[in-house]
């Protein structure tokens, strides 16, 4: 049970019950849709960006208690950021949820982040806590290419 | 209840899987995705590992002494599925990879032999992923239309839309014997006869049925039917493509190469008779051998062992699962078999999933791929107990202790 403790933390329960940001944005500048086919899980984010800053970001969809709390904390943690700060902040994520075991990792550095320090126990479920990460990544790219050609 | 425990010694028949000895996560595994994939028995085993010690060799190929008992073994697998699937002919029988593979090929050689523009094939709303995209790719390239039988609250098909659905057009009716995610065993005769009263042929998916009940194809007269022998006890990447000869004759092949020929000139092929038409290049011959013995092995314990066996464990995991507060069945079919499908109020199937798993229970959760049933009871996935003849009673009494930590986690 201690490793489904430390994969189910409660903050991780909480935001599941209650995600944060949960709403379709209407002027978001930028979002994409993620798809886990695995479990049939779907999330969408919306971010609106002004000069290379995210200044609102929001999802929606439905999907396990991992990746409703991973969107839920992302958007939390990423309004304010500008985006190369989302992305690096991703990559320390990433290394966090998919380190091997026997690698120490200082929780401190993560901030709100932490409490998915448990899913590396879970390497089934590493997809359901990035899916809303990647997506918002894709969010980021898609709109961006366009913005190029402009 | 006495007799039958009486007539089913499970506890013996779990001796001859080496794999549900074991434990997972400290915990005794129970496993309960059956419908996914079922275990296979030590006689099994022993016949592949025979095959690669003994007379590993190509089929039809040699004059030497291996590749006569590598034949012999193979085409005395042919016969034992003749013999189980109750079939007039070998020449209809036909080893394909699996389920998909079989459809596949029907998909294909039916569009290429008979389908023109404007026509219909007929499937259910209850099909898995693999009796609906081989169709939409077929009528797609053929002009073709896919029709589909709608399903009640229940999980069944609602048999007058299936009538109104049969006219001129209809080319072929596709149908699940046993559906993987609901559970409901579909009135295969009716279905059967209504079809062949407009004379359109029927293919029956059965992937879900030779797990658990007797198939007897000349009583049954549809035309073609399909399964896996890794649901039914067997190796993985074999399956059978049962088809009546009269259709199999008609029907243009579906690969092309080694086997399936009589004569190869640059002018043209002559393809090889039935059922080599069908089977191009070296097939998987080690695990052709490993399906006959598994047939032999459930015939062994039988079907109807089994199916009153299973039918006791269903009616109490139906029961057990009742007693749990804000837990929904998907599917109540009144005639069902194999699997059940559930979803608890406010938790996600996935969570149920990975928590089940370290109590060591072993169930599918997801769509099953069946994502329009998904659609059609408008969840996004379900959690599936799926039995076999060797799950016990206090098997499913870990099922529902380990649901219990679930809300207890999640309330
Ligand atoms: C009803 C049904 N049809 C077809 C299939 C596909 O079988 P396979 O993956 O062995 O080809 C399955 C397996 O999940 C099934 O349950």
């Amino acid at each position: 049970m201690d490793e489904l403790r430390d994969l189910y933390q409660e903050v991780i329960l909480d935001h599941n019950k209650n995600p944060k940001n949960y709403f379709q944005m209407d002027e978001a500048t930028h979002s994409a849709e993620g798809h886990n086919p695995l479990c049939g899980d779907q999330v969408e984010v919306f971010l609106k960006v002004d000069n290379e800053r995210i200044i609102d970001i929001s999802f929606q969809g439905h999907g396990c208690a991992i990746s409703k709390a991973a969107s839920s904390v992302m958007t939390t943690m990423l309004k304010g950021k500008t985006i190369t700060e989302a992305k690096k902040l991703f990559e320390k994520y990433q290394h966090l949820i998919t380190a091997e075991m026997s690698e120490a990792v200082d929780l401190h550095e993560y901030g709100h982040l932490a409490v998915f320090a448990g899913v590396r126990e879970f390497p089934m479920r590493v997809k359901c806590a990035s899916l809303s990460w990647h997506t918002m990544l894709q969010a980021l790219e898609e709109k961006k290419e366009i913005a190029t050609t402009e | 209840m006495n007799t039958t425990l009486q007539q089913f010694n499970v506890e013996k028949i779990r001796t001859d899987f080496p794999i549900l000895q074991q434990e997972v996560h400290g915990k005794p595994l129970v496993y309960l995705d059956n419908a996914a994939t079922s275990q296979t028995p030590t006689v099994v085993i022993e016949a592949l590992q025979k095959y690669y010690r003994e007379y590993n060799s190509n089929v039809h190929r040699g004059v030497h002494r291996l590749s006569h008992i590598a034949t012999d073994a193979y085409e005395g697998a042919r016969e034992k599925v003749r013999r189980f699937l109750n079939a007039s002919s070998l020449q209809e029988i036909i080893f394909t990879k699996g389920t998909t593979d079989g459809i596949n090929l029907l998909a294909s050689s039916i569009g290429r032999g008979l389908i023109k523009p404007g026509d219909e094939i007929v499937i259910s709303a209850m099909e898995h992923h693999s009796n609906i995209v081989p169709w939409q790719l077929m009528c797609e390239d053929r002009g073709a239309r896919l029709r589909v039988i709608p399903i009640n609250d229940d999980g069944e098909i609602i048999f007058e839309a299936y009538e109104d659905l049969l006219n001129e057009r209809t080319k072929l009716v596709s149908i699940v014997h046993t559906s993987n995610s609901l559970g409901t065993v579909n009135p295969l005769r009716q279905i059967i006869d209504l079809a062949h009263n407009k004379n359109v042929p029927v293919l029956v998916d059965g992937a879900q049925a030779v797990p658990h009940t007797a198939v007897d194809l000349r009583a049954l007269d549809c035309d073609f039917f399909v399964f896996s022998s890794h649901k039914v006890f067997g190796p993985t990447g074999v399956g059978v493509l049962y088809g009546k000869k009269e259709w199999l004759e008609k029907l243009p092949p579906y690969q092309g190469g080694g086997d399936m020929i009589l004569n190869v000139t640059f002018a043209g092929t002559k393809f090889n008779e039935l059922p080599y038409k069908f089977e191009a290049g070296t097939p998987n011959i080690a695990d052709v051998i490993g399906l006959g013995v598994a047939l032999d092995y459930v015939q062994q314990i039988g079907y109807d062992a089994i199916s009153s066996w299973e039918n006791e464990l269903i009616q109490y995991a139906l029961k057990r699962l009742q007693e749990i507060e804000g837990l929904r069945f998907i599917g109540n079919a009144k005639h069902r078999a194999g699997a059940i499908s559930f979803v608890l109020e406010n938790i996600h199937p996935h969570d149920i999933g990975t928590i089940l798993d370290r109590e060591g229970v072993a169930v599918r959760t997801g769509h099953h791929c069946t994502q329009p049933v998904m659609q059609c009871f408008k969840v996004p996935a379900t959690t599936r107990a799926s039995f076999a003849f060797y799950n016990t009673k206090e098997e499913i009494d870990l099922l529902i202790k380990a649901l219990y930590k679930v809300i207890e986690m999640f309330s």
